[in-house]
């Protein structure tokens, strides 16, 4: 399995996740159901504004999922930060892990990497992690 | 809106999100009957056995999935003991969450 992203997304993510520093960023990336093609992306609210947990708003979940459902797509990435640890799902991120057909990006901004930062894509099905090639493209 | 007389035909709407379709046969939208929360769920539990469990965790609702009635969180007005009437549409949603 691949994560097929465009470079752009890449960079906005990271973007979003040092401005949100030390909050916890997140978000979606959507496209059009049954493609797995990530063509539009979604920066979401933290509504935890936490360092160590991200929430998405039950509101804008609601929101979010009437859209996607009136524009016939789908959820194709789920991404996050952690602001302290390694780009690797915690056992938070794997409890709450409920869209079976997602690609959960994790992105990590610690210091001891800094300036770098890890960006690495995972399945996560029923409780079991797989780690997947994350392949970016030039546009 | 429902019709006007009609109300006692009608069952409640209820849409299920891919993780829990394995229980519908893959259906997202699901009819039940029930006049709160709760009878809505053991509704849905004796129609499809086992979606039950997957929302409730020692009779309350699991922290893990949201659960509307329309437009409103149940948490916000009376959990499983929310009022539900027929032509309601009840929406169930994985949380999406987590933390390092």
């Amino acid at each position: 399995m691949t994560l097929t992203i465009s470079q752009s997304f890449v960079d906005a993510i990271v973007a979003q996740s040092r401005a949100e520093y030390p909050d916890e960023a997140c978000g979606v990336i959507l496209g059009p159901v049954g493609k797995d093609s990530a063509t539009r992306l979604k920066a979401m609210v933290n509504s935890a504004h936490s360092p160590t947990f991200y929430e998405f708003d039950p509101k804008d979940l609601l929101a979010l999922y009437r859209e996607i459902d009136d524009a016939d797509e789908e959820i194709v990435v789920i991404y996050h930060s952690h602001t302290e640890t390694e780009a690797y799902p915690s056992r938070t991120d794997v409890a709450y892990a409920g869209e079976p057909g997602a690609h959960y990006v994790l992105v990590s901004t610690r210091k001891e990497i800094a300036p770098e930062i890890e960006f690495r894509s995972f399945r996560i099905i029923d409780g079991v992690i797989t780690e997947e090639a994350v392949e970016i493209t030039q546009n | 809106m429902p019709l006007l007389g009609d109300n006692k035909h009608m069952s409640i709407e209820v849409r299920i999100p891919t993780i829990l379709r394995p229980y519908t046969k893959d259906a997202k939208v699901v009819a039940a009957q029930g006049g709160d929360l709760a009878g809505v769920i053991a509704d849905l539990d004796q129609n499809y056995p086992g979606l039950g469990e997957r929302l409730l965790d020692n009779g309350a609702l699991r922290k893990f999935i949201n659960v509307y009635i329309n437009d409103e969180d149940v948490r916000f007005i009376g959990g499983l003991t929310a009022p539900v009437k027929a032509g309601d549409s009840v929406t169930i949603l994985p949380a999406v969450a987590g933390g390092q």
